[in-house]
């Protein structure tokens, strides 16, 4: 039995429902060839976006990854200048100037995707430290993958953060494959957690298709860091759908990964408990019909934008 | 006015600005009680507290992208990077993450990092812990690269790089540490301006421009011309980036001719870029092709020797500067 409440519940699925919807008109756009550049995509990880995003407050912080589009939309990004920066329009959170691996909104906490595998790390901790030097009371969560948990950066980060005792969650989302390679070829060990143990704090690991297991994984950590006990580690082991990059032939995956994914499918697992949280089906389709309708709105609203003028090119590269 | 050393100025300039304004912190290896290894942030740990002065373990890329963390949400961090060579173990951090963020973020964030570090040669202190790597960080959009050559300027510069909104490196000389300079006094406001070249000597035969430890022997260098007839306009730039190209242009219109000396090796180095960008604007001001005087292109070596006849010598820029105003 869990002790979410019925809001958080919904809340946890229309956010589901939300970030699989992006992904999966971002993959058909990307295809027809609408999106330029590269965008890695974040179906079949929804509950770990949704589930830590959502036990955080607004005044905390994370840092993503290049797989970021989920983190963002979790943690309040506003879809439409999200899909602007796909379609590289000016309205975008980076104006353009990012993409999709530097989205941002700094005021919903949303410290950037990032393009540099396990950075997301280092810059979490920083926020942390932030937060400890003023006194905020607000928590910082890294999310990285199994391919960044053998970054020197991961080592660096989690045994400062240990040290200096920060309120800082390291968010470890196993979705199987590190770029192009499985899991074993990134990790000697079968679970991540264990190497919390290294550092002298707690490592968990939790069903990363189970959003309210997440939640309350994440909701715990929190509450430890905000009372000064210091960070926490958290592995979440889901499947990644999609390849590493839209257009990823995915040939070194199992053929019963690749042909029937919709057997690690979190949207899936919760609806089939959601009665249980005192969700019937007619509060999941409202949240289904709200993201859908949100995501169509979000397209609409960066295809009516223009491309950043020329002279946008020199802007911000240094502050005044 | 007074007399400090080098490495004084740069205690002051942190304990000043840790005084004005609580945002700041410090962050590095042996910062904290043992007061660091010159001795330069000693009594900081004891008079602002471990919160905001803190030893960091031996890991560069964690803790400086830590500061890069920080200081996009509203902490100033300053960071100490020991020696300039241990700059290569925190490059994503400096290059990918500080310098990128704001543009890459739409302009959502800044990120007022000061990173000081020692570096240059001139203690036998062999190929890793010598180098000057100025060059590399001045190539990069979105950082700013000092290189203050005396206490007032360390003085000045640091008090500027913390104030900056943006990542500035402040690159040192560890030859200078000890030595001594005029500086304002305790308690008078130093700030001197990112970007603005200081003229150390005027002469009108050749435009003499030298970078950090060079700029004492470039000193001496120009006496021993005095001697021989031969005035030099003598240009400290203090920052490799943003470069103050109008200082050196004004003097090159004057003198015709140019000569740029610096630790770091000729090719892609800073001199390089001087001598581009003059060219580009002055060509018809140049008497004579512009001349570079650097290190061989090789590692420092250790052997006092060895060292010696490879850094550029009072004698050697004495030489070269008499060809050029010959030619």
């Amino acid at each position: 039995m869990t002790a979410i409440g019925r809001d958080t519940a919904l809340a946890l699925y229309h956010t589901m429902c939300l970030i699989r919807r992006f992904e999966t008109v971002a993959s058909q756009r990307y295809r027809d060839g609408e999106l330029p550049g590269f965008i890695h995509l974040s179906i079949g990880q929804e509950a770990c976006a949704a589930g830590a995003c959502l036990a955080l407050e607004p005044r905390d912080f994370i840092a993503s990854t290049h797989r970021g589009h989920g983190h963002c939309l979790a943690k309040g990004a506003d879809p439409a200048r999200m899909m602007a920066e796909l379609f590289g329009r000016a309205s975008g959170y980076a104006k353009a100037r990012g993409g999709s691996m530097h989205i941002a909104d700094v005021g919903a906490g949303v410290l950037g995707a990032n393009g540099i595998v396990g950075m997301s790390m280092p810059l979490a901790v920083g926020a942390a430290l932030t937060a400890q030097v003023t006194g905020s009371g607000a928590v910082a969560v890294a999310f990285f993958g199994e391919g960044a948990s053998g970054a020197g950066a991961a080592h660096e980060a989690m045994n400062i953060a240990a040290i200096w005792k920060l309120p800082v969650i390291f968010f470890c989302e196993v979705n199987r494959y590190a770029e192009l390679s499985p899991y074993s070829v990134h990790c000697s060990v079968d679970r991540i957690s264990v190497r919390a143990a290294s550092y002298g704090f707690p490592g968990v690991t939790v069903d990363g298709e189970d959003a309210v297991a997440v939640y309350e994984a994440v909701a715990a950590a929190a509450a430890r860091a905000r009372a000064g006990e210091g960070p926490s580690l958290i592995e979440a082991k889901a499947y990644r759908w999609h390849g590493h990059y839209e257009g990823d032939p995915q040939v070194y995956k199992t053929a019963e990964e690749r042909d029937n994914p919709g057997a690690f499918d979190p949207l899936v697992r919760f609806q089939a408990g959601a009665e249980r949280l005192g969700l019937g089906a007619q509060d999941l389709d409202a949240a289904r019909a709200d993201a859908e309708r949100r995501i169509a709105d979000a397209v609409a609203f960066a295809e009516a934008d223009q491309g950043p003028a020329p002279h946008t090119m020199l802007e911000d590269v240094y502050t005044a | 006015m007074k007399k400090i050393k080098y490495y004084q100025a740069l205690t002051r300039a942190l304990g000043e600005e840790m005084e004005r304004d609580p945002s700041v912190i410090l962050i590095g290896e042996d910062v904290g009680a043992s007061g660091g290894i010159f001795a330069q942030t000693r009594g900081l740990h004891a008079a602002f507290g471990p919160l905001r002065v803190r030893d960091t373990p031996i890991a560069e890329n964690g803790f400086v992208g830590a500061a890069v963390g920080a200081a996009m949400t509203g902490l100033r961090p300053v960071v100490e990077i020991g020696f300039e060579d241990f700059l290569t173990c925190c490059m994503d951090p400096l290059v990918n993450q500080a310098a990128k963020l704001r543009y890459m973020l739409g302009g959502q964030v800044s990120v007022p990092l000061t990173l000081y570090t020692f570096g240059g040669g001139g203690v036998n202190a062999g190929p890793q812990h010598s180098q000057s790597l100025a060059a590399w960080f001045a190539h990069v959009p979105g950082l700013k690269v000092v290189m203050p050559a005396t206490p007032a300027d360390v003085l000045g510069l640091t008090k500027a790089a913390i104030r900056d909104d943006n990542p500035v490196l402040v690159l040192l000389g560890k030859k200078l540490i000890g030595t001594s300079g005029e500086a304002p006094d305790d308690g008078e406001d130093h700030v001197v301006p990112i970007g603005k070249a200081a003229v150390l000597g005027e002469g009108s035969d050749v435009t003499l421009v030298a970078f950090s430890q060079m700029v004492p022997v470039a000193v001496k260098a120009a006496g021993a011309l005095a001697e021989r007839g031969v005035s030099a306009d003598l240009i400290d730039p203090r920052t490799a980036s943003p470069l103050d190209l109008d200082t050196i242009l004004a003097s090159v219109r004057k003198t015709g001719r140019l000569a740029v000396v610096h630790e770091a090796q000729g090719p892609c180095g800073l001199g390089s870029e001087v001598v581009a960008q003059v060219t580009e604007a002055a060509f018809s001001a140049l008497k004579c092709p512009p001349i570079r005087i650097t290190p061989p292109f090789a590692p420092s070596p250790f052997a006092p020797s060895l060292e010696k006849a490879y850094l550029p010598s009072v004698e050697r820029v004495a030489e070269e500067v008499s060809t050029l105003a010959a030619a």
